[in-house]
């Protein structure tokens, strides 16, 4: 069999594996497969930062369910992706990130643009290679592609020398991969679906709490069948948004620390919690002890190591999400004890007092004829985006108040450093998605600080025609840590305060794109209207109410019933 | 509680530290660590010592169990099983006690493996209580140095 070059080789293992966009930035340990790479049908985004090509390819993942790509050099080029691996690693995103590295025999020389980029992503990585042997380069590439996608998904990274993608080899059929040391249970289990089955008919004050294992494996049409038929609450976490209709009379929104009253109170006051694809993070549960302390737990996830991690559970069920819904409504069509009017009846009671908490203290804020308060903002996006705009965020205040006020009604809309909690995140991941959905409206909901941490990646929203809009909340402070100040540091705000902060319109207009400002509460609609019907990368600058805070608020360490209220 | 657990993995650069790294990592505890290749030159076998209560252990197992190059992790502590470790102990033999610090590792079945003018250097095979008896009785007559193993363990074939 005739030979071909490695970086030939890796082009071709590219185009098998379905990959059609690739982000990322070149160097000289990558110079050669480059070459290869702008001679093929791939198309190639050139970022302005390395985070920016990672966080952009985790971008494109999170809204199509296919695995991001990204191609960084070695050294510095490497390091500058680790933010947003580690992002992706925490929020279970299928990447597939390729480092070039220098060639073999300077390995532990400390070479030029040498780092020993396996070691540094070990930890926040679901696997990763050093291709040593130019033989393992396609296998490699396609093991990697497996592990990203399949089970609890997660980035892996391949490292590659450079005289390794230069040398000749012969390659290898696509054969079935097989790997003796990981077969991920994806089959619910019979009985576990039984005990499950049973506890939720026999419950008296079920609640769901959804997290972004629903989103990942697509059971939200199972989900909403399931909730509907048993007549049973949902409550979702960040990551979980979307995963059930925000607008379905049986949601009750995010729970947690700026969660909503009723998911947090009926979350205590359950008798059953039915965790799906979630994991019991601190940010959800509070002060451990008092999290769901009457409730029987069931817990589906994919992922063995999430179960009685922070809480003990009573019915594991390890499984893809999907299929265990499926095989629980399954179950249910069959059940000769299941009454679904009866159970429907069952939980009414307990549906009806949710509901009194929701309408006592709903998500809501003070608004002001003058002043733009931030979640009327994200209100008036909501009504002119119809709902559908694909919503990525930076992290603080901005994210809190998109998760509260845009009722996410698809997954996938909502694209968000959850775990990792990335600034920086938003513009980057909006790039990402509106390559793979040009059509759709993408939003990047962000503050001022924020902003500022990738704002680099405007040149390549211009340069590759991503028309993404970024709606600023800007508040001249790092708000979220200003809120905690204000409240818990006796108004110190230390070092939160932006002094100085860029005209982001004149900004916009710098990279060519269009920069709108609005000042007041009468401004923000015809601002958000221009902005929508622009075809051009758009910074909508809105001066906020400076000191609104996210409410409600659980206080860190505290019991998520004792909430802060508007 | 202590924990012997048996880990087999895939014999490849760095499996070692993706497991050193998840104890580090989330603070989980190593007392001992011994890992060398079985019989297949593919697979290394890995005997580790931890501690922790029942739910720190299971944390353990299963982030262990998933790490790709992890292939089994076995509490072998859940069973019957055996378990060894050997120390060389550098012990002070001057005319006064040579004799004595031979017969003392003759009682517990040991050798000597290096001598010189005023030491000998002991070789001992057992169980962590026992090398600890060791160590004890020596003590008195002056240990100069001491270099340990860390366990190795098997699970017991059934009976049956």
């Amino acid at each position: 069999m005739s030979k071909i070059k490695g970086t030939q080789a890796i082009i071709k293992c590219l185009q098998e594996e379905g990959v059609e966009l690739i982000f990322g930035y070149p160097g000289g340990a990558v110079i050669e497969l480059y070459d290869e790479l702008c001679k093929s049908d791939i198309r190639h985004i050139l970022v302005r930062h390395e985070q920016g090509a990672v966080h952009a390819a985790d971008g494109f993942a999170r809204a199509t369910g296919k695995v991001g790509v990204a191609l960084l050099t070695s050294g510095p080029g490497a390091t500058n992706g680790v933010t947003a691996i580690a992002t992706a690693y925490c929020d279970s995103i299928p990447l597939v990130v390729m480092t070039g590295q220098v060639p073999r025999a300077l390995i532990g020389n400390d070479a030029f643009q040498e780092v020993d980029i396996v070691g540094i992503t070990r930890p926040c990585t679901k696997h990763n290679y050093l291709v040593y042997d130019p033989d393992e380069l396609i296998p490699t590439i396609r093991e990697a592609f497996y592990l990203a996608s399949s089970g609890r998904p997660g980035p892996v990274l391949i490292d590659l020398p450079k005289d390794v993608m230069a040398s000749m080899i012969t390659y290898p059929a696509k054969t079935p991969i097989k790997m003796q040391t990981y077969q991920p249970n994806v089959k619910p289990h019979a009985n576990q679906v039984a005990k499950a089955c049973r506890a939720c008919i026999k419950a008296k004050r079920p609640v769901l709490y959804v997290g972004g294992g629903v989103i990942l494996s697509g059971a939200h049409e199972e989900l909403r069948r399931f909730a509907t038929r048993l007549n049973i609450p949902v409550t979702m976490t960040l990551m979980g948004l979307g995963g059930f209709p925000g607008t379905d009379p049986l949601s009750l929104g995010m729970l947690g620390m700026h969660g909503s009253y009723a998911a947090n109170m009926s979350v205590a006051k359950s008798d059953l919690l039915i965790a799906i694809g979630s994991r019991f993070d601190d940010r959800v549960t509070g002060r451990l002890d008092a999290f769901a302390p009457q409730a029987d737990i069931i817990h589906i996830d994919i992922d063995p190591s999430s179960i009685s991690k922070n809480v003990g559970v009573d019915i594991p069920l390890v499984a893809d999400c999907k299929l265990a819904l499926e095989a629980i409504n399954e179950w249910l069509d069959k059940a000769a004890d299941f009454n679904q009017e009866e159970t429907i009846a069952l939980h009414q009671p307990w549906v009806d007092q949710v509901k009194e908490w929701d309408a006592k203290h709903p998500i809501s804020y003070v608004d002001n004829d003058e002043v733009i308060k931030p979640q009327y903002v994200i209100e008036t996006l909501h009504r002119l985006t119809g709902g559908n705009a694909i919503i990525t965020t930076e992290v603080g205040q901005n994210q809190m108040w998109a998760a509260q006020f845009y009722k996410f009604n698809h997954p996938r809309r909502l694209l968000t450093s959850g775990g990792l909690g990335t600034m920086g995140y938003g513009l980057p991941a909006a790039i990402g998605a509106q390559l793979a959905f040009p059509d759709a409206t993408v939003i990047d909901i962000a503050g001022d600080g924020s902003i500022q941490m990738n704002i680099q990646e405007l040149a390549t929203a211009r340069e590759c025609g991503a028309p993404v809009k970024i709606a600023i909340l800007n508040n001249n402070y790092l708000g979220m840590v200003r809120q905690w100040q204000e409240l818990f540091y006796n108004r110190h705000y230390a070092s939160t305060v932006m002094e100085f902060t860029p005209d982001f319109v004149a900004l916009a207009q710098a990279y060519g794109a269009v920069g709108l400002r609005a000042k007041t509460r009468a401004e923000v609609e015809p601002v958000i209207k221009e902005a929508l019907a622009t075809n051009n990368v758009v910074i909508m600058d809105f001066s906020i109410a400076r000191e609104e805070g996210v409410f409600p608020m659980v206080p860190a360490g505290k019991a998520t019933t004792e909430m802060l209220l508007v | 509680m202590k924990h012997t657990l048996t880990v087999l993995l895939r014999n490849r650069p760095g499996a070692l530290s993706r497991v050193t790294g998840l104890f580090s990592g989330r603070c989980f505890n190593i007392e001992s660590l011994c890992v060398a290749e079985t019989f297949d030159p593919k697979i290394s076998c890995l005997t580790l010592v931890t501690t922790g209560d029942a739910a720190i252990i299971e944390q353990i197992t299963k982030q262990l169990h998933k790490l790709i190059d992890v292939i089994t992790v076995l509490n072998v502590g859940e069973g019957e099983f055996v378990e060894r470790e050997m120390a060389l102990i550098r012990v002070r033999a001057e005319a006064d006690t040579r004799a004595e610090v031979l017969r003392i590792i003759d009682i517990f079945r040991g050798k000597v493996v290096d001598v010189s003018p005023n030491s000998y250097a002991l070789e001992i095979t057992g169980s962590e209580s026992k090398i600890k008896a060791v160590i004890d009785i020596l003590r008195p007559l002056g240990i100069k140095e001491i270099v340990r193993t860390g366990k190795v363990a098997m699970a017991r074939a059934p009976k049956k």
